[in-house]
């Protein structure tokens, strides 16, 4: 309590709405239901029926369309962020109600003429909290994570089959990645003079414990694997550094998913089954990318193949994951979600391509399908997180599914 | 305390959080004291907001933006870091239990009522004009229902609801939150290095980062008042008891009794919320009798803990981690060595 007092200090000015963490703004995205009353598109509805509208005089009532013709659509309109107060007696049905965009959403696209119950929410306020995560900080700590991670075992591989440019980029790519990694996880925190309380204790019930130890192994040995390699120098320390960071890479890649899959955010708990495959597929994308770009057609037979089955695993586990989500899978097609993960399809295709049909005769194919692949697991990654951040914004994502749940158990 | 050895605890009933959590059982030396909680009775919450007030006042909670939502009277919105109490507001077009909402005032004269001033009169002939007609069951009710103000508000001061499997405690990667010997969960502000993985952990958008300070803050259930035997602020504050602190044991007998009352008269709607040990979260250290769905309140229906899949998520991110180093070493194994590659693969 005497810490919390002591930081309250710069705490009195968080009303201001201007800091980046800062989360509710009234009106901004929520609308305004004064006006939805003022416009008449809110109704009043009795045991008898529907009375009619009565501009500025209606109840606020509103995210169902009640006015079946009075009123110019309540049930888009007033889904702007009147609370939907409806009692759930009847089948569910459409899932109007929905907040901002104005686009419904539901089983059912068409408007019914007896209005069906509604899944409700608090005036579309969202049940969770976002978390005040920055999109480059965590989005790049999971990509530069599964960069280092999936690169550790290319490199030991080139190194292994006798591919030594290869595998010193790749060491190198792997210390430097995991390091930016790191830099990216501690900016991101609120108070980064504490990052080393990541290490206060080792807890297996969070991810996020579980991958700052990880880090803090994985991080010194990949260094270790690079400086050796770049150096020249203790063969014999670079090659067991360069095992030993090949052996914890795949969890490095892994991990990630667990940290995103371990929250309350519908877009990422659902599919914590899939996600870790989306994400170690991702990885090879981006690790075999890293090997085109950086070494000669000579040597980058392994990565092309890597480039292909990365992108299918890739992709699969993608497909799979948006058939577990059902209604939450929305997220990952529409908003910005949807526009990270076409980006990601796009160019994981372009590269997958290009490294199949051109990078094994043309240095410069190679370098462009190596970067579109990067790219590629970067955007699934932005895309991933701006899917979870959606879906913890719509109250929708998480009323209706659990709703969906406690129906299907009590019908049983 | 009872042995951990064996059994779940990431989910389920949980007889004893605190004493799982190391602190003394019952009975044994240094036995700590029973598990406390609130009940939030809503049925006769008033809005009053004095919870959100005493709760501000006592734990010194920064203001957080006196900003007006144009939803309803609630102004702050929702739980959060500088918010640890919040009243909802909801409107409804629905009567409340069998109050007589409908009682017809279309023949009241209130510019006559007004002359008579404040004072009730004594009654002169019989007829008590301060008293509305009674329901017009004789046909006059022909106006189609213009006239029936069927309203009710709901009012519902929510809280950091003290899980009993606690997500944002269990993901705390520094051990910041900690579960109390009274089985509360508390952060500790000295630790915290605001990572703010707690915030989307928590199933009920509780805990969250303060802006331009980084830590999470949430509700203590004023961990030092119970200390000192004291009961929380905003349970003293409430005028109404609807807010209701004891011993979560004896808090949900009571709320059986009170929930059974208001069905008997007639208020079908009334329902507990997060008392059951066997839900989701191993029952609320903070449960409700609400008088709607939970989610018309911005409560989920039916949260889970997210950490009762961790098991399923750590063996999946496994599976998928072999499947990575498995996959590669196949794919240089296909290979072969740079310089002696297998026909079939190089062009």
């Amino acid at each position: 309590m005497s810490g919390e007092t002591g930081g309250s200090g710069d705490g009195r000015t968080s009303g201001d709405g201007q800091g980046r963490r800062s989360g509710y703004k009234p009106g901004q995205v929520y609308g305004n239901p004064a006006e939805e009353r003022e416009s008449g598109s809110v109704a009043d509805v009795t045991k008898e029926g529907q009375s009619d509208v009565r501009p500025g005089r209606a109840a606020l009532v509103g995210g169902q369309d009640l006015t079946d013709g009075h009123g110019d659509g309540a049930g888009d309109r007033g889904a702007t962020g009147v609370a939907a107060i409806t009692g759930r007696s009847k089948p569910k049905g459409t899932a109007k109600g929905r907040h901002r965009g104005g686009r419904r959403r539901g089983r059912k696209g068409e408007r019914t003429v007896v209005p069906e119950a509604e899944f409700t929410s608090y005036y579309g306020r969202p049940v969770l909290n976002q978390p005040a995560w920055q999109p480059l900080n965590i989005a790049g700590y999971f990509f530069l994570g599964g960069l280092a991670g999936a690169g550790s075992v290319l490199a030991a591989g080139a190194e292994l089959t006798g591919r030594p440019v290869m595998a010193r980029a790749l060491k190198t790519s792997s210390a430097l990645a995991v390091a930016g990694s790191a830099a990216a996880l501690i900016h991101d925190l609120g108070r980064p003079g504490r990052f080393v309380n990541m290490l206060r204790v080792f807890k297996p019930t969070s991810p996020m414990s579980v991958g700052s130890w990880v880090l803090a192994v994985y991080g010194p040995v990949s260094g270790a694997a690079a400086l050796c390699a770049l150096g020249g120098r203790l063969p014999r320390v670079g090659r067991a550094a360069t095992a030993g960071a090949a052996l914890i890479g795949p969890a490095v890649a892994a991990y990630t998913a667990v940290l995103a899959a371990d929250t309350a955010v519908p877009g990422w708990h659902d599919g914590y089954r899939e996600l870790p495959f989306v994400f170690v597929g991702s990885a090879a994308t981006a690790a075999s990318g890293m090997a085109l770009a950086m070494s000669p057609t000579a040597e980058n037979g392994p990565a092309r193949s890597v480039a292909l089955a990365g992108t299918a695993l890739e992709n699969a586990a993608m497909k799979a994951m948006e058939r577990r989500l059902g209604l939450v899978a929305e997220v990952y097609r529409s908003g910005p979600g949807g526009r990270w993960m076409r980006a990601a399809e796009a160019l994981s295709a372009a590269g997958a391509a290009g490294a199949a049909l051109l990078a094994g005769r043309s240095r410069v194919a190679a370098g462009a399908s190596g970067l579109a692949l990067l790219a590629a697991s970067a955007c699934t990654r932005l895309g991933v997180f701006h899917a979870g951040m959606e879906s913890s914004k719509d109250p929708n994502y998480t009323v209706i599914p659990q709703r969906e749940r406690l129906d299907a158990a009590s019908g049983s | 305390m009872s042995s951990l050895i064996g059994r779940n605890l990431l989910a389920g009933a949980e007889k004893d959080p605190a004493g799982d959590a190391g602190h003394g059982a019952p009975g044994a030396p240094g036995e700590h004291p029973p598990r406390v909680g609130f009940f939030t009775d809503t049925s006769v919450c008033i809005g009053c907001k004095a919870c959100e007030v005493a709760c501000k006042e006592w734990n010194a909670i920064p203001e957080d933006g006196l900003d007006l939502t144009g939803m309803s009277y609630d102004n702050s919105g929702g739980l959060g870091a500088s918010t640890w109490r919040h009243v909802a507001f909801i409107e409804q077009s629905k009567p409340l239990g069998q109050a007589h909402a409908d009682v017809g005032h279309g023949d009241m004269d209130v510019l006559a009522l007004a002359a008579q001033g404040s004072g009730t009169h004594p009654v002169e002939d019989g007829s008590a004009a301060n008293t509305p007609a009674a329901p017009a069951a004789d046909g006059t009710d022909g106006d189609g229902g213009q006239d029936r103000g069927e309203l009710r508000w709901l009012m519902s001061s929510d809280v950091c609801k003290h899980c009993t499997h606690a997500a944002c405690l269990d993901v705390c990667p520094t051990g910041s939150l900690f579960r109390t010997e009274f089985g509360t969960v508390v952060v500790q502000e000295d630790i915290c290095n605001g990572c703010g993985y707690c915030v989307p952990a928590c199933p009920y958008g509780v805990i969250e980062q303060r802006p331009h300070d980084g830590r999470a803050f949430k509700c203590t259930m004023c961990y030092d008042r119970l200390g000192a035997g004291q009961e929380p602020a905003c349970a003293k504050a409430c005028p109404t008891e609807s807010i209701q602190f004891g011993p979560l044991d004896e808090l949900r007998v009571r709320a059986q009794e009170r929930v059974d009352q208001l069905r008997e008269a007639g208020v079908s709607d009334a329902r507990l919320y997060g008392h059951d040990p066997e839900d989701g979260v191993g029952g609320d250290g903070a449960f409700f009798l609400l008088l709607d769905e939970p989610e018309v309140y911005g409560l989920p229906p039916d949260p889970v803990v997210t950490t009762r899949d961790l098991p399923g998520m750590w063996r999946h991110a496994g599976a998928a981690a072999l499947t990575l180093l498995g996959g590669l070493a196949a794919v240089f194994a296909a290979h072969g060595r740079n310089g002696a590659p297998v026909r079939g693969f190089r062009r």
